[in-house]
C-alpha cells in the first residue's frame, strides 16, 4: 500500500520487471480482489487465523526439532533441555504447546460458523469435506505430537489412546500394531508418531489448505447467511483492504494471548514415563476429555457400540452435512433441526469434558493423586538440568587379565554402584579414565582398604584372592 | 467499480497523480489519507513488534549452542603420572586422557592424544595432537625424530616447534602444572579458530 504521492518509478519498473515474468502482481490482484458478497465481517476471520497458527506452530516446530531427539532413551531429556537450558526454548515450546490448543479452539469456532452460516451449501460439498479432512488431520497432530516429551503424561495418554483404536472392529488390532510399531509402547512408537507428526500430516495439511483455498475461491465466499448459497445477489466489496484489515487484527489479537500465555504461563513438563507405574492417573488433554468421559459409559461387549460405532457415527454426520442439509435456505433460525443437532452435540460435549472433571473432584483418591502428579511435576521442573551419559567411546580390546577382571567387578557386584562398565551411577564416581588418576598400586591399596570418603559412600573392603584383585585392577585400569 | 484502484496499480504511473485518491469511493478506504496511514503504521509496528517477540527469543534459540552459557565452563586437571615418568629429554611421550565432555544434552568420554615433552627451556610441556594446520592427528615419528602430520606434510621439532610444511605455528601447548609431584594437564582450553578437534 503506498504512502507516499510521488510515484517510485525505480520501484515501479522492478515490479513491472517481476510481473513480466512471474505474473505476480496478476496473482496479488487476484487473490486479494476475492468479492465478498455483503462486505468484510468479523465472523470471517477464524480461518486466517487457522493459517496463521499453522505458520507458527510450523516455525517453533522446525525450531524444536533442532534438539530433540526422538528415541525413548532421549525424548525427555531433549525436552528437558529444551525447556531447561537452552536460551528461549521454554517459551518456544510454550507457544508451540499453546498453539496447538489455539488450533482446537479456532477450529471449532471456524466449523462452527461456516455451519451455522450454512456457508456449505451451494455448491460447497467437497469444500467441506477438504475441512473435515483437515480437522482430522490436526487432530493426528494433536494426538502425534502430545506423545513426544515422552512424559508420564504423554505415554500413558497415547498408551489409552491407541487402545481406544484397537477396539476398532476387524482392523483395530492392526492398526493399533501400525502405530506403536509393535504390541507394545516403546521408541519404534516414538519413532512413527515423530514421522507423522513432523512430515506425513504436515504434508497433507499443506496440501488439504491447498485445495481447501482453490474450492472456497472458485465457490466464492457464501457470504451472509440471507444471501442465497449460490447467487448471493448482495453488493460485493473486496478482501483487500477491509477484511485483510480485520484478519490481520485478528492474528495480532492471537500472537498477543499466545506471547502473553507462553512467557507468563510457560508449559512445564513431568518427570520421564515410566510403564511399571502403577499409581499414575493420565488425563488427556482438554480436547479429548469428552471421549475420556464417554468411554467409562461403556463396557462389556456393548463397549464398540460406544468406543468405535457412536463416535464414527457422528463423524459421518459431520461429514456428510452438506448432503444432509441441502435446502437453500442458510439462516440458523430457519434451519432448526441442523442448528438443534449442532446444538446437542456441541452441548453433549462440554457436557461430557465438565462432568470428567466433576468426577475427578469428587473422587478423593483420584483427587489426591492428581495433586501429586502436579506436584511431582513441579519438583522435577525445579531441578536443574540432568545431562544423560552416553555410551562410552569404542571399545577397546581387553586382555585376558581384565577379561578376568570384568568377571570379578561384576560377581563383588560393583556395578551396582559405579555402573556397568564403570560409567558411574549417582551413588559412585565414575571409573572410566580412573587409570590416569591412580596408579595400579594405588588403586589396589584403595580397594583392599577404602579412605574415608570411600566407606562414607558405601564402598566396601574388597574379600577375595590376591589374583582375583589383580584382575581387578588390570580390567578398572583398562577402562577407558 | 470495484476493480478500479487494482487496475491502476498495473497501468504505467502517471507523474504526480495519487491512484488512491481517484476511487475512494469504490474501495472502503478511509477517505483521509492521514488515517490510511495510521492504520498502514499501526499495521507495521505491529508486524515489528510480532517480529520481535518472536524473532528475538527465535535467534538466541537457535544460537544458543554458541553462546558461553552451553560451554562447559569446567577447567578439567587431568593426572598424566608421576613426574619422575617425563625426565627424559628429546623423546616425546604419548598419552591417551579421557575426557568428559558436554555434547548438547548428553556427557560423552573423548580420547584425546597428548605428548608430554620439553620445550626449548627443558622445562616440561604438553603439546595437543591436533595439527594447527587443519586439524589431523599428528603422530610421532622417531625414526625421523620429529612429528609429522599425516594430511599435508607438516613436520615439528621434539618440543612441537614447526619445522616446515602448510601449518602456520607450531603444535599447541596445553596448560599444564605440578600438583604433589604429579603433571596435570588441562586438555580443555578455549578452541583456537582453526584448530578444533
Amino acid at each position: 500500500m503506498k504512502m507516499t504521492v510521488q510515484p517510485n518509478r525505480k520501484a515501479e519498473r522492478i515490479l513491472q520487471w517481476m510481473e513480466e515474468r512471474t505474473g505476480v502482481r496478476t496473482f496479488l490482484v487476484r487473490v486479494l480482489n476475492e468479492p465478498i458478497p455483503g462486505g468484510p465481517r468479523w465472523a470471517y476471520v477464524f480461518g486466517s487465523g487457522l493459517l496463521l497458527l499453522l505458520v507458527t506452530q510450523l516455525i517453533t516446530g522446525v525450531a524444536l526439532a533442532l534438539y530433540y531427539v526422538p528415541a525413548a532413551n532421549s525424548a525427555h531429556t531433549t525436552v528437558a533441555y529444551i525447556t531447561k537450558l537452552v536460551s528461549g526454548g521454554s517459551f518456544i515450546r510454550s507457544v508451540h504447546a499453546y498453539g496447538s490448543r489455539m488450533i482446537v479452539v479456532l477450529l471449532i469456532a471456524h466449523l462452527g460458523q461456516t455451519f451455522l452460516y450454512g456457508a456449505f451449501k451451494g455448491r460447497r460439498e467437497i469444500l467441506w469435506l477438504s475441512g473435515v479432512c483437515l480437522f482430522l488431520m490436526m487432530m493426528g497432530m494433536a494426538f502425534t505430537g502430545y506423545l513426544l516429551p515422552w512424559d508420564q503424561r504423554s505415554y500413558f495418554a497415547t498408551a489409552v489412546g491407541t487402545n481406544v483404536m484397537g477396539q476398532a472392529p476387524l482392523v483395530g488390532t492392526l492398526m493399533k500394531r501400525l502405530l506403536r510399531g509393535g504390541e507394545e509402547m516403546g521408541t519404534l512408537t516414538l519413532s512413527r508418531f515423530y514421522v507423522l507428526h513432523v512430515i506425513v500430516i504436515p504434508l497433507g495439511i499443506v496440501a488439504f489448505v491447498a485445495l481447501h483455498m482453490v474450492l472456497f475461491r472458485k465457490a466464492g465466499p457464501a457470504g451472509p447467511p440471507q444471501a442465497d448459497a449460490v447467487e448471493p445477489r448482495l453488493a460485493e466489496k473486496p478482501f483487500y483492504p477491509r477484511q485483510l484489515a480485520m484478519d490481520v487484527a485478528f492474528a495480532g489479537i492471537l500472537l498477543v494471548i499466545l506471547v502473553a500465555l507462553a512467557h507468563f504461563a510457560p508449559v512445564g513438563l513431568g518427570p520421564e514415563a515410566d510403564p511399571s507405574s502403577t499409581q499414575y492417573i493420565p488425563r488427556p488433554e482438554w480436547y479429548f476429555l469428552p471421549m475420556f468421559q464417554w468411554l467409562k459409559y461403556w463396557e462389556g461387549p456393548r463397549a464398540v457400540i460406544g468406543i468405535i460405532v457412536a463416535p464414527t457415527i457422528v463423524l459421518l454426520l459431520f461429514a456428510l452435512v452438506p448432503f444432509l442439509d441441502r435446502g437453500s435456505e442458510r439462516r440458523a433460525r430457519k434451519r432448526l433441526l441442523a442448528t438443534g443437532a449442532f446444538a446437542v452435540v456441541l452441548g453433549g460435549l462440554v457436557l461430557l469434558g465438565l462432568l470428567s472433571k466433576r468426577d475427578d473432584r469428587r473422587n478423593p483418591g483420584i483427587t489426591r493423586q492428581l495433586a501429586r502428579q502436579e506436584e511431582e511435576a513441579r519438583r522435577y521442573m525445579s531441578q536443574p538440568f540432568q545431562p544423560v551419559l552416553a555410551a562410552p567411546a569404542a571399545a577397546i580390546p581387553v586382555s585376558g587379565q581384565a577379561k578376568a577382571g570384568q568377571a570379578v567387578f561384576e560377581a563383588h557386584q560393583c556395578t551396582i554402584c559405579h555402573g556397568d562398565g564403570g560409567v558411574g551411577t549417582k551413588l559412585a564416581p565414575r571409573l572410566i579414565g580412573i587409570s590416569s588418576q591412580l596408579s595400579p598400586d594405588e588403586m589396589t591399596a584403595l580397594i583392599k582398604s577404602p579412605n574415608a570418603k570411600m566407606k562414607g559412600g558405601g564402598m566396601p573392603a574388597f574379600k577375595g584372592t590376591d589374583e582375583d584383585l589383580r584382575n581387578l585392577v588390570t580390567y578398572v585400569q583398562s577402562l577407558r | 467499480m470495484m476493480l478500479n484502484e487494482m487496475q491502476l496499480m498495473e497501468l504505467p504511473q502517471r507523474g504526480g497523480e495519487e491512484c488512491g485518491q481517484k476511487n475512494d469511493e469504490a474501495s472502503q478506504l478511509p477517505q483521509e489519507p492521514g488515517r490510511r496511514s495510521f492504520l498502514g503504521v499501526l499495521g507495521f509496528v505491529g508486524a515489528a513488534a510480532a517480529a520481535a517477540a518472536f524473532g528475538i527469543p527465535l535467534i538466541r534459540y537457535v544460537a544458543y549452542p554458541l553462546s558461553a552459557a552451553a560451554a562447559s565452563a569446567e577447567k578439567k586437571w587431568i593426572d598424566l603420572g608421576p613426574l619422575e615418568d617425563f625426565a627424559t629429554t628429546g623423546v616425546p611421550v604419548q598419552k591417551m586422557v579421557s575426557i568428559e565432555r558436554l555434547d548438547g544434552w548428553q556427557k560423552t568420554d573423548t580420547q584425546q592424544a597428548v605428548y608430554v615433552t620439553h620445550d626449548a627451556q627443558g622445562s616440561v610441556a604438553v603439546l595437543s595432537a591436533v595439527c594447527p594446520h587443519l586439524g589431523c592427528s599428528v603422530g610421532w615419528h622417531a625414526e625421523d625424530a620429529k612429528f609429522v602430520c599425516p594430511c599435508h606434510g607438516g613436520c615439528f621439532a621434539a618440543n612441537g616447534e614447526r619445522l616446515s610444511g602448510p601449518p602456520p605455528r607450531g603444535l599447541n601447548s596445553l596448560p599444564v602444572k605440578t600438583a604433589g609431584g604429579r603433571l596435570l594437564v588441562n586438555c580443555q582450553p578455549a578452541s583456537k579458530p582453526g584448530t578444533s578437534a
